[in-house]
């Protein structure tokens, strides 16, 4: 049975995973540098280890508000299309295995922005965790109403 | 296969560079026909090139070569003198040699190149002198004179085997009038006569000349050699990894250094400044490393000089001072075309026909000349001729026919904001188009490619004397000196090479006023519009007062940002933006502050487009500026602080950098106060009691300090606050009898004071001169 390894991480509450090889690495982080005009999304920038990486706020792109950005954040570094990216989450899960029979397409039922960054849902023990499209996930230039 | 790749790639390689100094020697040769030296080089040069050719089987190139060979062989005989012809026909072959060389880059073959036509005109050449007839046809002269050993060519003239472009140092002494003539003289015949001391030596242990001196020579000497000798090929993407590291270490060490402070445990200190200084000395050799002399892009220049005025039919003499003067390598590709177009547009329009100048009393030679030298943080490169200098009244005109001036505005400008309308596009006041220049492109795109950089370029000229054009380049592309500033409360970043002056806005003596909603400010009786960069942002909008006015240009637009504060000039490292952020455009990068958060860097000329600056406003902007720069001309700039109830100016090329540092780390040693610096003691003075102007001490837990650095030493001026930067365009000077400075002069409509810096720096570290030179002397030793 193929299998895939998730790393998973909540946003209001929702299990979010994203596979572990598009993953550079987590840290929280405290310092962000806002930048005017910007997508609404993006929570800012920060300093890792001298190179600049923007923080995508997953909730702005998920429909909900903004996250304040303030204390130690949890980012989820992505290691993006050419330069890193970084997830901005609530907190981050375990990593976990998971068997290609648990997968399941996104419900009819689920709309809005979520269905779009989402491609398929897994059946945890006790709860759904969404599987995240990396790419939407951190494309800011997408319109999100 | 590969590994034949691997050899053409570095034949060719090997054959441009060596290219390039043919052409550089034919030049010179031509001026100097009899120079048997250059004929030696220029032979050896071309015969590698025929060597490696027939041993990688390109046959053509190999007969092309040998061509070029045979005729120079002719020369080095003496058989057939140096004409000009012979200097075209060489050029010519080298040409075609390059040719072959670009197809074998392209497509790993010869290809067609027309080499039978070149060997024809060579052939010609060496029958036109009375050659042999055996030498006609040019497989004859293989035979002849292929075999040739090419040790015999050189033929030295000193007794020990000097550098052939090595310098005597007797001759580098005499010509800077460092010894006599003589003395030299007597020294060289004490050598003859058996002394086995260096020549140097002798003249030191005689008292015929100074240390400081002979070690100055000695180091004039060096470096021709050491760039010949001493160099190896190193990738550039390996050097761009390096930095990047060195980037990442840097961080690393600042964390480390914090870190271990907080401990307080001596032996962890010591090793965490040891740590920060290895890295720091590093962090400079790497930059170092992407450095290179600004001699790569002006070798080719000589004989861009002499085909033009050939062509043209004028004498134009190239000079060229500061070779040596290096910048970061992407910097230099980017100057390269820019600068050709400088030398060109210089031969074609600068400098007039023989005729001409001998009509305006002239010599029938002009001279060119290129100089380049370093500046503050910058590099600045000048193309100067002493030809017939720029004609304002026809550029004046011509900016009105194409509507970028009114008539009227006319008599109230400067010279020099006129002169600089040729850098608008679509420009040009040359009389008639030729191939070369005066089809109005090129100067504005010499002025977008220098400012795309982060440069600036201008232009002065003086009627019948001739016109410099003048390039200011940053030291490197990824380190540029920047302002931070603060609005709201965020802290950015606005490249210093933007900025002319700052004024603070106290709602008082100075004043934010508007012009039916826009703000403006009044510059020195002008109007200045104003950008709130708050507003720009879409942040909240905060007061009209306490903030200050940054007066910036760019574009040709000068205009004030209102910040909320304005901190200091910091050396940053640009990072580029990710495209996300693209769109915006009012980010020119990003960089890492001194407290580890990631900085925005401000295009100012995005800032000033989208400023709504209409074309009114414009234009009140130009006379605006062309006033100020009347009364600004090319007064020195100034850093004016304020100690006591005194205003002290330092000249800002002498300020290394503006820092901060908290009152508690200043600490002493013995009656000194110093202060731990990037890994180094740096030695205070307090210009107020340098000055004598006690006071109250202002309060604060911070004091305001000016760096200055020469070589690995700095020290630092206590002052009490850095009030402006500003142009000293005053002409009330008057010397004082004060000790410690150099005069008084009103900046500002205030009398300021300026400093004596060597004093003040001799009150810090009575030590600081006396050991660089010391310095140096080691190195000779």
């Amino acid at each position: 049975m193929a299998s895939r390894q998730f790393a998973t991480f909540e946003v209001a509450n929702q299990l979010f995973g994203v596979e572990v090889h598009t993953v550079q690495e987590v840290l929280s982080y405290s310092e962000y540098t806002p930048v005017p005009l910007a997508p609404p999304a993006i929570g800012g920038l920060f300093n890792l280890r001298g190179q600049v990486i923007a923080a995508v706020d997953l909730r702005v792109q998920l429909g909900m508000a903004r996250k304040a950005l303030e204390g130690q954040v949890m980012n989820v570094i992505l290691r993006g299309d050419g330069e890193p990216v970084s997830l901005v989450v609530d907190r981050i899960g375990e990593v976990v295995d998971l068997d290609d029979d648990t997968f399941e397409p996104p419900p009819d039922t689920l709309s809005g922005p979520t269905r779009e960054l989402v491609v398929g849902t897994f059946k945890l023990d006790g709860r759904l965790m969404l599987a995240l499209d990396v790419n939407q996930a951190v494309d800011t230039q997408r319109v999100t109403t | 296969m590969e590994d034949l790749g691997e050899i053409v790639g570095e034949f060719l390689m090997e054959s441009h560079e060596n290219l390039d100094q043919i052409d550089r020697d034919l030049v010179e040769l031509e001026q100097d026909p009899n120079s048997r030296d250059l004929i030696s080089r220029i032979f050896r040069a071309i015969h590698t090139i025929k060597g490696t050719s027939g041993f990688l089987a390109f046959g053509r190139l190999e007969k092309l070569a040998h061509a070029g060979e045979s005729l120079l062989s002719k020369l080095r005989d003496g058989v057939l003198p140096v004409t000009p012809t012979t200097i075209t026909t060489l050029l010519a072959t080298i040409d075609g040699v390059r040719s072959i060389l670009a197809s074998i880059e392209e497509t790993q073959a010869e290809g067609d190149v027309d080499i039978e036509s070149i060997i024809e005109q060579v052939n010609a050449q060496m029958n036109a002198g009375e050659a042999p007839p055996a030498a006609a046809p040019a497989p004859a002269a293989e035979t002849a004179e292929a075999p040739q050993p090419l040790e015999e060519t050189p033929v030295r003239p000193a007794p020990e085997p000097v550098e052939n472009q090595r310098k005597p140092i007797g001759e580098i002494l005499v010509e800077t009038g460092a010894a006599q003539a003589q003395d030299v003289g007597s020294a060289l015949a004490q050598q003859i006569e058996g002394d086995e001391r260096k020549l140097g030596t002798i003249l030191l242990d005689e008292g015929k000349a100074q240390p400081a001196a002979v070690s100055e020579a000695l180091q004039a000497q060096t470096p021709k050699r050491s760039i010949a000798d001493s160099a190896i090929r190193v990738d550039v993407d390996l050097l761009d990894t390096l930095m990047n590291m060195v980037g990442e270490l840097v961080l690393a060490r600042n964390q480390l250094v914090r870190g271990v402070m907080e401990t307080g445990d001596a032996t962890l200190v010591r090793s965490a400044q040891r740590l920060g200084m290895i890295t720091s000395e590093l962090q400079e050799g790497i930059m170092k490393t992407r450095m290179q002399p600004i001699e790569h892009i002006w070798s080719k220049l000589p004989r861009v000089v002499r085909d033009l005025s050939q062509s043209l039919g004028k004498q134009v003499q190239l000079v060229m001072q500061g070779k040596e003067t290096e910048l970061d390598r992407s910097l230099l590709e980017a100057v390269k075309d820019p600068l050709t177009h400088l030398v060109r547009n210089a031969v074609d329009h600068g400098i007039e026909n023989p005729d001409q100048r001998i009509a305006t009393g002239k010599g029938p030679e002009g001279t060119l000349t290129l100089r380049a030298y370093h500046e503050g943080g910058h590099v600045a490169v000048e193309v100067a001729d002493d030809g017939a200098g720029l004609n304002v009244e026809r550029i004046a005109q011509k900016a009105v026919e194409n509507g970028l001036l009114r008539p009227d505005q006319i008599p109230n400008m400067d010279r020099r904001d006129i002169m600089a309308m040729v850098f608008q596009p679509g420009f040009s006041t040359a009389a008639k188009v030729t191939n070369v220049s005066g089809r109005g492109v090129g100067m504005d795109v010499v002025k977008t490619n220098i400012e795309n950089i982060g440069g600036a370029v201008s232009v002065d000229s003086t009627p019948g004397e001739g016109t410099v054009w003048r390039l200011t380049i940053p030291l490197t592309l990824a380190i540029i000196q920047a302002l931070t500033v603060d609005c709201g409360d965020q802290r950015y970043v606005v490249p210093q090479v933007a900025v002319l002056e700052l004024v603070f806005i106290d709602g008082q003596s100075t004043k934010i006023e508007y012009a039916s909603g826009a703000p403006v400010y009044r510059l020195r009786g002008k109007l200045l519009p104003l950008v709130r960069l708050d507003r720009a942002l879409g942040l909240d909008v905060g007061a009209d007062e306490g903030v200050y006015i940054m007066v910036l240009q760019a574009d040709g637009r000068r205009f004030g940002l209102v910040v909320d504060r304005v901190l200091n000039t910091e050396e940053v490292v640009v990072k580029a933006l990710n495209s996300r952020f693209k769109d915006i455009g009012l980010y020119a990068g990003a960089t890492i502050l001194g407290d580890g958060k990631v900085g925005l860097i401000l295009d100012v000329s995005s800032l000033a487009r989208r400023s709504h600056l209409t074309a009114d406003a414009e234009r009140q902007n130009l006379e605006a500026s062309a006033r100020a720069g009347k009364g600004a001309g090319s007064g020195e700039r100034l850093l004016v602080t304020a100690v006591g109830e005194r205003r002290v100016a330092i000249p800002l090329d002498t300020v290394t950098r503006l820092e901060e540092f908290p009152r508690n780390r200043i600490e002493h040693a013995g009656s000194r106060e110093v202060v731990q610096y990037r890994g180094q003691i740096l030695p205070l003075v307090r210009l107020s009691h340098l000055l004598g102007a006690y006071g109250e001490e202002p309060e604060g837990d911070t004091v305001s300090v000016v760096v200055y650095s020469e070589g690995a030493r700095s020290v630092a001026l206590v002052v009490d606050r850095i009030v402006d930067i500003a142009e000293n365009s005053t002409t009330a000077r008057r010397d004082a009898e004060e000790d410690g400075l150099v005069g008084t002069a009103v900046i500002q409509q205030r009398v300021t004071e300026l400093l004596d810096v060597r004093r003040a720096i001799l009150a810090a570290d009575p030590n600081f001169y006396t050991d660089l030179e010391n310095d140096e002397l080691l190195v000779e030793a």
